[in-house]
């Protein structure tokens, strides 16, 4: 019975911690992640000189977060040019396919900032789960809301929201 | 009988307290905490329930608990420097088709972890990999059931610009339990970071080193086993430009076990990696050869467990189905795998490229035995084989030759075709005493835009084979109704099956909702026995026939 009672405490204390929305002043945890040549890059020193930033987990299996890196690609001079954000793309391939991860950003054209998360390290930092995920920052570097997965036409939700957080808005959703 | 009752009134009510208890303090404690700059508390909680119908025409057999659930959730706790963390993990009792170490409820996951610019400390659970994997690579993959998370205490420490330095000892998890003991070191060197005169050159190097060792005691009554056994490895990434290659081979002293069937030959690993890529075209070509490779905390240990290092496959990952049908794994025994990979996007506003372009995959992997000589000898440290470096051997363990052509013709339509042709050794890759597999693979999948967040997707899927259970054909269409809901229907048939009274229907259907990281899923239908894939990494379900709840969300 003891453990009936602990297990169900638990699980209650995880369905009410996902009811809770308010993350605001979540700042980004620290993981090492690689840049395409090979360099080591701690997560918490990402920045954006006081703008928006958005960190999108992908990998090269992933055919919806390929979709959405391009759907995004089409209109990010677009959302520069309205927001300042810039866009970080976190590929989880581990070494069966990391090799080509800069074959993929590259053909399509991708002007992001491209990273390798090959084990994991910031994907579990950040509790993601399946993939694609998609994370706003703020100018003071702070996670303000977060989606998972990828429909086509999503884009827009994220530039709606990208549009108030550049105004220094609140996110309530 | 009233007494039952009561007692269920008196269960029902003591739940909702405890629910309405913990919702409120927890909303208290993460509010508090994150007011108060107490740090800030996060996490993750993922559950898959199953109802099983049995179905002896697929072979789902039953199952007597009906029901079976697996679920967790990461709990992590961050202040400045500090983290902490636990991953609670309940299986009541495993899903079909998971490891069968997995049940009942636990903590098997938690570690604290103090990490400032220089240095990082953890004590407790952790994942880590060095190099490429081929001496260690600790990981997880939840939906398939693997984890060799390693328990004990690691340190990184950066002594200077440009070199991280990486110590750790631990045992190994095997389900609820840990088992071996592994030590392990890694020091990789960027020089364009440590060296102030190259850091502007566009020639960038990184160079590495690992070693790692792991302790047995040999309590064999015949054979002399080694306790200690090490794997060493050294590796290089060199990017220039457009250009990347990186490299790694690993040494790994005799180490008998089952898997080599207790011979005393040492073990060695290659693996290759180029990419060259600009805008619009990318070629990307990596080789490997493995040899008597595998490693694991315990020399016993099969299938997935207790594993310390990591042999990628090379051939590319596939997601539709049919194609993932018969995929290819990695054998540590001994192989040598090779794939290549152009990529190609025809500009917009050409004849072949239209408005939006088109791109185009091609792809050619494939797998081969070692050239090996077996050595006679029955004395009790006898070597086994001996391999040739300059050979490959004959026999086929894989092919995939795969095109892909996607196209966007315009704001409405999109679509993608693909056609592949594998040769899959399933003597060696799955079943001893099977047929090689010869398949034909063609693939449309269309995407039909209603509006902005409305769509409708058709997969059709046909696999055309001689062996195994002939043809298959699969279809699935899937409606986006908006951002937050989709439903899909699909069957898979297995028209082609040389006994008629044994062409099933494999029908599913799928409802989702998603908001924001908050994701729910309910499906109905039949599972085929096979090989399901998840992130590359493949493993045997059997056949079911049910309803499944999925419930996902990150806070």
């Amino acid at each position: 019975m003891k453990k009936i009672i602990l297990g169900l405490f638990i699980v209650g204390a995880f369905a009410s911690a996902t009811i809770i929305q308010n993350s605001e002043g979540r700042s980004i945890p620290a993981a090492d992640v690689k840049t395409l040549d090979g360099k080591t890059v701690n997560t918490s020193k990402f920045s954006n000189d006081g703008k928006p930033m958005i960190i999108d987990f992908w990998a090269t299996w992933c055919k919806p977060c390929k979709k959405e890196l391009d759907a995004i690609s089409e209109v990010y001079a677009e959302w520069q040019k309205e927001t300042g954000v810039k866009l970080i793309a976190i590929s989880i391939d581990d070494s069966r396919s990391s090799g080509k991860v800069s074959a993929d950003a590259k053909t399509h054209g991708w002007e992001y900032e491209v990273y390798l998360d090959e084990n994991q390290d910031f994907k579990r930092a950040l509790n993601v789960g399946d993939i694609p995920q998609v994370f706003i920052l703020n100018g003071k570097g702070e996670i303000v809301w977060q989606h998972n997965g990828y429909v086509d036409g999503g884009e827009e939700h994220i530039f709606e929201v990208l549009k108030k957080v550049a105004k220094g808005e609140k996110i309530t959703e | 009988m009233r007494k039952k009752y009561f007692g269920l009134i008196k269960a029902a009510a003591f739940l909702v307290v405890v629910f309405y208890s913990n919702l409120s303090v927890a909303q208290l404690n993460l509010n508090t905490l994150n007011n108060l700059n107490l740090g800030e508390v996060h996490g993750n909680f993922q559950a898959n329930a199953q109802y099983y119908i049995p179905d002896s025409t697929i072979g789902a057999a039953e199952v007597p608990e009906k029901m079976l659930m697996n679920g967790f959730a990461n709990i992590i706790y961050t202040k400045g420097k500090f983290t902490a963390g636990i991953r609670y993990e309940s299986y009541l009792n495993g899903l079909q088709g998971y490891p069968s170490g997995y049940k009942g409820n636990g903590i098997p996951y938690r570690y604290a972890t103090y990490k400032s610019d220089e240095l990082e400390v953890t004590v407790g659970s952790f994942y880590e990999q060095f190099g490429n994997g081929l001496t260690l690579r600790s990981y997880e993959e939840r939906n398939l059931g693997l984890d060799n998370a390693l328990d004990g205490v690691r340190l990184k420490y950066q002594p200077f610009k440009g070199v991280y330095l990486k110590g750790l000892i631990g045992k190994q998890r095997t389900y609820f339990a840990t088992a071996g003991l592994v030590r392990g070191f890694d020091g990789e060197i960027q020089l364009n970071e440590a060296f102030a005169k190259l850091k502007d050159k566009k020639l960038v190097v990184t160079l590495g080193g690992s070693f790692v060792s792991k302790f047995q005691t040999d309590a064999d009554p015949t054979l002399v086993l080694p306790q200690n056994v090490g794997n060493s490895a050294g590796r290089f990434e060199i990017t220039r430009n457009n250009f990347r290659i990186n490299g790694e081979y690993a040494y790994k002293i005799n180490d008998p076990s089952s898997d080599n069937n207790f011979i005393y030959k040492y073990g060695d690993a290659a693996l290759l990696q180029a990419t060259y890529a600009v805008k619009g075209f990318a070629l990307s070509l990596s080789g490997s050869r493995i040899d008597n490779m595998s490693y694991r905390s315990d020399r016993t240990a099969q299938i997935t467990n207790l594993l310390i290092n990591y042999i990628p496959a090379l051939p590319k990952q596939h997601t539709y189905s049919l194609l993932a049908f018969y995929p290819y794994a990695s054998q540590s025994k001994g192989e040598m795998e090779f794939s290549g990979e152009l990529k190609y996007k025809i500009k917009k506003g050409t004849v072949l490229g239209g408005a939006y372009g088109t791109e185009i995959i091609v792809n050619y992997s494939g797998a081969n035995s070692l050239d090996t000589t077996q050595i006679k000898g029955t004395d009790t440290k006898h070597l086994g084989y001996s391999s040739n470096y300059a050979g490959v051997g004959k026999e086929v363990y894989f092919r995939d030759l795969y095109v892909e052509i996607s196209k966007k013709i315009n704001k409405t339509w999109k679509g993608t075709l693909v056609y592949s042709y594998q040769v899959y050794n399933k003597s060696i890759i799955q079943k001893p005493g099977s047929p090689t597999i010869y398949s034909n693979i063609v693939i449309a999948d269309i995407t039909y835009k209603l509006k902005a967040t409305r769509s409708l997707r058709l997969e059709l899927q046909n696999l055309q084979t001689k062996q195994d259970h002939q043809d298959w054909a699969y279809a699935l269409l899937e409606f986006t109704i908006n951002e937050n809901w989709f439903i899909a229907a699909g069957d898979l048939y297995n028209y082609g099956n040389e006994e008629s009274s044994k062409r099933y229907h494999y029908y599913m259907g799928n409802i989702g909702f998603t908001k924001n990281a908050n994701r729910i899923t309910l499906s109905y239908g039949k599972q085929r026995e096979g090989i399901f894939c998840v992130g590359g990494v493949c493993r045997n379900v059997p056949a079911s026939n049910g309803i499944t709840l999925s419930v996902s969300s990150s806070f």
